[in-house]
């Protein structure tokens, strides 16, 4: 249900590695459904870093409002600019055209969550 | 956690998948599949299917019946004609709010009060203290009764077809007995939605299939089903109070400019001299419209209005609003503020964000 090759947040975002030491930063199916409509998708300047856990930016919906907060410590490489004009997208494609950042990796994974745990985390959850 | 209370449409919400939510003590659609944006613009173009069977009826019957609700209630009651609604409120002695409500009169010594799901129980206590001293019964009808709303530019043609009653001749605000679908129900040409459109209330057991007839009929002319997410929205573009956001029990009926359900005329009623007080005074606060400037400024409900570091006001509901395409909001802010065209600062998550007040409703149909 939940793509294999991402690690996850308890808190429902996705962090996809490549081998460059990079890595992609957007939120799960499940989030997105839970904030319904996206409208706006608040991000950070490029050069940015944070610390694992740190938020990093805000995406607004038509009723709430929720941070996000990056998977793992890094600095920021590129923001998803179309999302300034198809935040939508994290409503369609959350795990594709919706990605938000782009990092470079500065530390490890650690604490975050394979597929399956993290399914196990979402169907807690909604039950 | 105590069990949420269910709508008769409870089954018919799940099986379509819709989002369920408790809203004040009830388990309610927040949004269907569509989601609040599709179903927005449905209600504003079209028209939308609404569940709102968690509403409260109260009925008021007797020969004191009119004298009862003329006590409760700062509207002038006498004035209603048989059909007639109007929007009031139950107000404390302070002139703050206990609920805001509508009132049909149903006959001379009838009268059927509409009130909010979540101070129903409240409601109906408040009703039956002061009761007695007048010859009259109170009735708590909400677990028997069902609500629905059909809400939209096409909500008159969708229903036509559906009863034998003439739906033209309604007006605004007034209401009567019929069927739809075959089945018995008071049809109401109210609504909480800024546009033109229907509720109907009916046996909590006849809910269902007036439901799923209207559905039916509607779905070929883009009817959606409709949650509470677009209803907040829907009200907020048209600035319609909420309870618990612009009118509560601290807030009166004057400072949240309802002045106009509010005749001070019509002889004595509960929290009369406490508004014919604020009256010669000036109210220190006003409700007022903003809308924020940057696309990223999304203000909320209840952040603080600032000035100089110090709050002095609060938002009372705020939202990006769907027919606008702006960043919109009510607060409460100091009246030498409250000027369309100036400028005060919202507190977004510790950012002193700019905002500029602008003339309320932010939506109004053309009619």
């Amino acid at each position: 249900m939940f793509p294999a090759d991402l690690k996850y947040t308890k808190d429902h975002e996705w962090l996809k590695p490549a081998a460059d030491g990079t890595a992609l930063v957007g939120i799960t199916s499940y989030a997105q459904d839970a904030l319904g409509d996206v409208v706006f998708v608040d991000l950070p300047e490029v050069g940015a870093s944070f610390e694992q856990g740190e938020e990093f930016g805000t995406v607004e919906s038509v009723k709430t409002v929720s941070e996000l907060n990056l998977p793992a410590a890094g600095k920021i490489l590129a923001v998803n600019e179309t999302l300034a004009d198809h935040p939508e997208a994290v409503n369609e494609d959350p795990f594709g055209q919706g990605w938000m950042v782009k990092i470079q990796l500065s530390g490890g994974l650690d604490g975050l969550l394979d597929a399956s745990a993290y399914e196990a985390l979402v169907s807690a959850e909604s039950h | 956690m105590s069990e949420l209370m269910k709508t008769p449409l409870n089954a018919a919400h799940r099986a379509v998948n819709a989002k369920m939510v408790d809203f004040g003590g009830w388990d309610m659609p927040v949004q269907y599949p569509a989601g609040i944006l599709a179903e927005h613009e449905a209600v504003r173009t079209k028209a939308g299917l609404f569940d709102v069977s968690h509403m409260g009826e109260i009925r008021v019957k007797g020969p004191g019946a009119l004298a009862l609700v003329e006590h409760l209630t700062p509207n002038a009651v006498s004035k209603l004609a048989l059909g007639q609604i109007h929007y009031t409120a139950f107000l404390y002695e302070n002139g703050t709010f206990v609920d805001d409500l509508l009132v049909y009169r149903e006959g001379e010594e009838e009268f059927l009060l509409v009130v909010n799901a979540g101070n129903s129980d409240k409601d109906f206590a408040w009703v039956q203290q002061h009761a007695p001293g007048f010859d009259c019964t109170v009735v708590n009808e909400s677990p028997a009764t069902g609500q629905i709303a059909l809400q939209g530019p096409l909500a008159l043609s969708i229903l036509q077809p559906l009863t034998k009653t003439p739906l033209e001749p309604i007006g605004y605000y007034h209401f009567t007995h019929g069927e739809v679908a075959g089945i018995p129900c008071l049809i109401s040409r109210t609504g909480y939605t800024g546009e033109d459109g229907f509720e109907l209330y009916c046996a909590a057991g006849d809910a269902e299939a007036i439901w799923n007839a209207v559905l039916a009929a509607g779905t070929p002319q883009g009817l959606l089903p409709a949650g509470l997410g677009c209803r907040n929205t829907l009200r907020l573009e048209c600035k319609m109070a909420l309870y618990g956001h612009e009118i509560d029990d601290t807030i009166h009926a004057l400072e949240a400019g309802l002045g106009w359900i509010v005749k001070l005329d019509k002889g004595d009623f509960i929290g009369r001299d406490a508004l014919l007080a604020a009256k010669a005074a000036p109210a220190p606060r006003k409700l007022v419209g903003f809308k924020t400037l940057e696309k990223r400024d999304i203000a909320r409900d209840h952040m603080p209005v600032v000035q100089d570091g110090q709050s002095i006001g609060f938002v009372t509901s705020a939202a990006p609003s769907p027919t606008c395409g702006i960043n919109l909001g009510l607060a409460y802010v100091p009246t030498e503020l409250a000027k369309v065209g100036g400028r005060i600062q919202i507190d977004i998550r510790g950012r002193a964000v700019p905002a500029e007040l602008i003339p309320t409703p932010f939506y109004k149909r053309l009619k």
